[in-house]
């Protein structure tokens, strides 16, 4: 019987500094064995467990996108515990990666739809997975329009900024960034707070089209009645939840909504789905 | 069948441990205590109850689940674990053990520690001939003489004891202790004074109310019209109903460590406390105490229930009832809800 608890042990290979406030720092992992980067296969949406020796282990979402072949990133919001510690590691420190779990998104099943993305704060992370994935070549055929409506509390609090810049120019993409609130006269995009841009940003829902919403759960709520307006159905929207977890498999208990289990079940569920359950996120 | 004399019991629980690690009963100052042998020690079969469930012998409070040196870690060498037996187990706490594994073994994921337990655990249960006041277990599918999930199962016949072996782990057992089968033509008297006793004390249950399905009303509707905030009026979210049952199963993973040397532990947790769905922003979807409650008792009584079709997540032990600070009933929380189930 194999440890589902057993880390894969990987070191650090890059660490970045993402946020001005230097809150939020993007980790690179290399796997030490080779099988184990085999047996680590995951889709964008899926989350991991880091697992720092000693400190503890923490839930993160996969920022980097399984073509990103031979690495692995997240980005990790310095909060707590073990997340303080991680941020004062060290390229070529070792740690363990345990994963990958939860669904993931099912793209898949959204080939020829119109796709809205929207995300708040660093919960955008497994949304850059998305992105990355379904903006390489053989792939974008595949879709309709693809729009995206980030936000975070000001400007130096933006995830990815060169890649941000990069999608902004890009074919293919609508990028619709704002920021809760800025000084700053010259800044070029939407200052406000996600659910209003994305009301007035958005395309609507041609009835061909899924919503991927990914944030805290404020954003989450006020969002909702907005995709409603925009024509979305409750079967068409997607939602990645973060309900606190420990195990990550479904058998501590601790992130369950009614029967289901967010880190087996989800984290990714349709909000027709939520909507038949107790709805404790 | 076997019959074993109360004053032989030693020599066998000796001579099992040769092969065994022995569970089982024994006195503390506090009341009973399920615990783990030591050589020579006999599992002390008058006992009524046991404070804190047995589920210890598949799932202790605190296991290791890494050990760290530095940055490296290993497991714990779980193929080599010994036989071990749960003597004098009560039924429905065997029958609990059969609950925890439909968490512990999924078919997405297996946890290892729980199952390389169980699988090496041989449950030889005790009857209870007089069963305790707030014992339900008959309501819950099980009972005071049930033989389901036991590989042998043990009667008070006064001065002796009668097995009957129910599995061939049971049977391997009985050769270890050195317990020889009574003549086949003893058999059937001891089989109707079994049959007799179990009888008198499943009568003598006073909670004979069906305990078991909510099928009808939706999980939404009981979650949402039951007044559970006068249901859980007194909760306390102290956690103790929760460490103290036998089926349930949550924990939490933490690492200890003195300088290099660290491990990772698995412990025993209960949803009862605000920290353990807190997420990290401090945003926490069961921030009140009667949203605990709630979840508790839905995770009991309905979640469970309809995931597996296998009846609550309770079998009526009474640990719970009798130990709540505040006097919370299970039974009567399934009453109210069942009322719901009336009325809808
Ligand atoms: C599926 C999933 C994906 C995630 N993805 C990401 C990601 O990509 N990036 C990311 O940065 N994070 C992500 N998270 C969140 C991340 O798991 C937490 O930030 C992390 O577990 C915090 O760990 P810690 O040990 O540093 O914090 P802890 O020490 O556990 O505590 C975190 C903070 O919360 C406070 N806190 C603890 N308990 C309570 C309480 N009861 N009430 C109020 N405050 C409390 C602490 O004081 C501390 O400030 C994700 C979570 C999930 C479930
Ligand atoms: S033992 Fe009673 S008071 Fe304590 S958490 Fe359980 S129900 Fe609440
Ligand atoms: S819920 Fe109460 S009565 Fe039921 S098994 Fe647990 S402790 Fe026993
Ligand atoms: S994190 Fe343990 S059950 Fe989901």
């Amino acid at each position: 019987m194999n440890n589902p608890y057993d880390p894969y042990p990987v070191t650090i290979k890059e660490i970045k500094t993402e946020t001005a406030d230097r809150s939020l720092k993007t980790f690179t992992f290399a796997f030490i064995h080779q099988a184990d980067e085999a047996a680590f296969s995951y889709r964008s949406g899926q989350f991991a467990m880091l697992s720092v020796p000693r400190v503890g282990e923490i839930p993160i979402g996969i920022a980097s996108a399984p073509s990103e072949k031979g690495i692995v990133k997240f980005t990790v919001f310095k909060t707590g515990k073990v997340t303080t510690f991680l941020h004062n590691m060290k390229q070529g420190d070792v740690m363990g990666i345990r994963g990958p779990m939860g669904n993931g998104f099912p793209l898949e099943q959204m080939t020829k739809k119109n796709l809205l993305i929207i995300g708040g704060g660093f919960a955008f992370t497994t949304l850059r997975s998305t992105i990355i994935t379904l903006m390489q070549p053989d792939v974008r055929d595949q879709y309709g329009t693809i729009d995206v409506v980030y936000g975070a509390r000001n400007p130096g609090m933006l995830l990815y900024q060169d890649e941000l810049d990069q999608w902004c120019r890009q074919p293919g993409i609508n990028m619709h960034i704002t920021v809760d609130e800025t000084d700053d006269p010259d800044w070029p995009h939407h200052t406000g707070f996600v659910p209003a841009v994305a009301g007035e940003c958005a395309p609507e829902s041609t009835g061909n089209s899924v919503a991927i919403v990914c944030g805290p759960p404020v954003m989450i709520k006020f969002t909702r009645p907005v995709l409603a307006d925009l024509g979305y159905g409750d079967e068409n929207i997607l939602m990645s939840l973060e309900n606190r977890m420990k195990c990550g498999i479904g058998m501590c208990g601790r992130c369950n909504i009614g029967q289901e289990l967010v880190c087996r079940d989800g984290p990714v569920f349709t909000l027709a789905y939520l909507n038949k359950t107790p709805g404790e996120f | 069948m076997i019959i074993i004399n109360k004053t032989d019991l030693a020599g066998a629980m000796t001579r099992a441990q040769e092969t065994y690690l022995l569970s089982g009963p024994v006195e503390t100052f506090h009341g009973h205590t399920f615990r783990h042998l030591e050589p020579g020690q006999t599992p002390d079969l008058s006992y009524q109850h046991t404070l804190v469930s047995p589920k210890a012998v598949v799932f202790p409070p605190s296991d290791p689940l890494l050990t760290f040196s530095g940055n490296d870690w290993t497991g714990p060498d779980l193929a080599g674990l010994p036989p071990q037996a749960a003597v004098g187990i009560r039924p429905y706490d065997a029958k609990a053990l059969h609950l925890l594994k439909y968490n512990f073994d999924t078919p997405e994921y297996k946890d290892p520690f729980f199952l390389s337990r169980f699988e090496n655990l041989t449950l030889v249960g005790l009857a209870e001939n007089q069963p305790d006041p707030a014992n339900f277990s008959t309501s819950c599918g099980t009972g005071p003489f049930d033989e389901t999930g036991l590989d042998m199962l043990l009667v008070d016949l006064g001065d002796a004891l009668a097995g009957k072996i129910l599995t061939d782990k049971g049977e391997a057992f009985a050769r270890a202790a050195g317990l020889v089968p009574i003549p086949a033509e003893k058999k059937t008297a001891v089989a109707s004074t079994i049959a007799e006793l179990k009888t008198r004390a499943e009568k003598s249950m006073t909670s004979p109310r069906e305990f078991g399905s909510l099928d009808p009303v939706s999980t939404l509707d009981l979650y949402e019209q039951a007044d559970w905030e006068a249901l859980a009026f007194g909760c306390i979210n102290c956690n103790t109903c929760t460490f103290v049952c036998p089926t349930c199963w949550c924990f939490d993973i933490q690492d200890e460590a003195r300088g290099q040397k660290g491990v990772r532990l698995k412990l025993w947790d209960s949803c009862m406390s605000a920290l353990y769905s807190a997420h990290a922003s401090g945003h926490n979807p069961r921030q009140q105490g009667w949203q605990r409650f709630r979840n508790r008792f839905m995770h009991k009584l309905k979640y469970f229930a309809d995931k597996y079709g296998a009846g609550p997540m309770c079998v009526g032990c009474g640990r719970c009832i009798r130990l709540c600070p505040a006097g919370i009933d299970i039974r009567t929380i399934h009453q109210a809800l069942s009322r719901l189930e009336a009325v809808t």
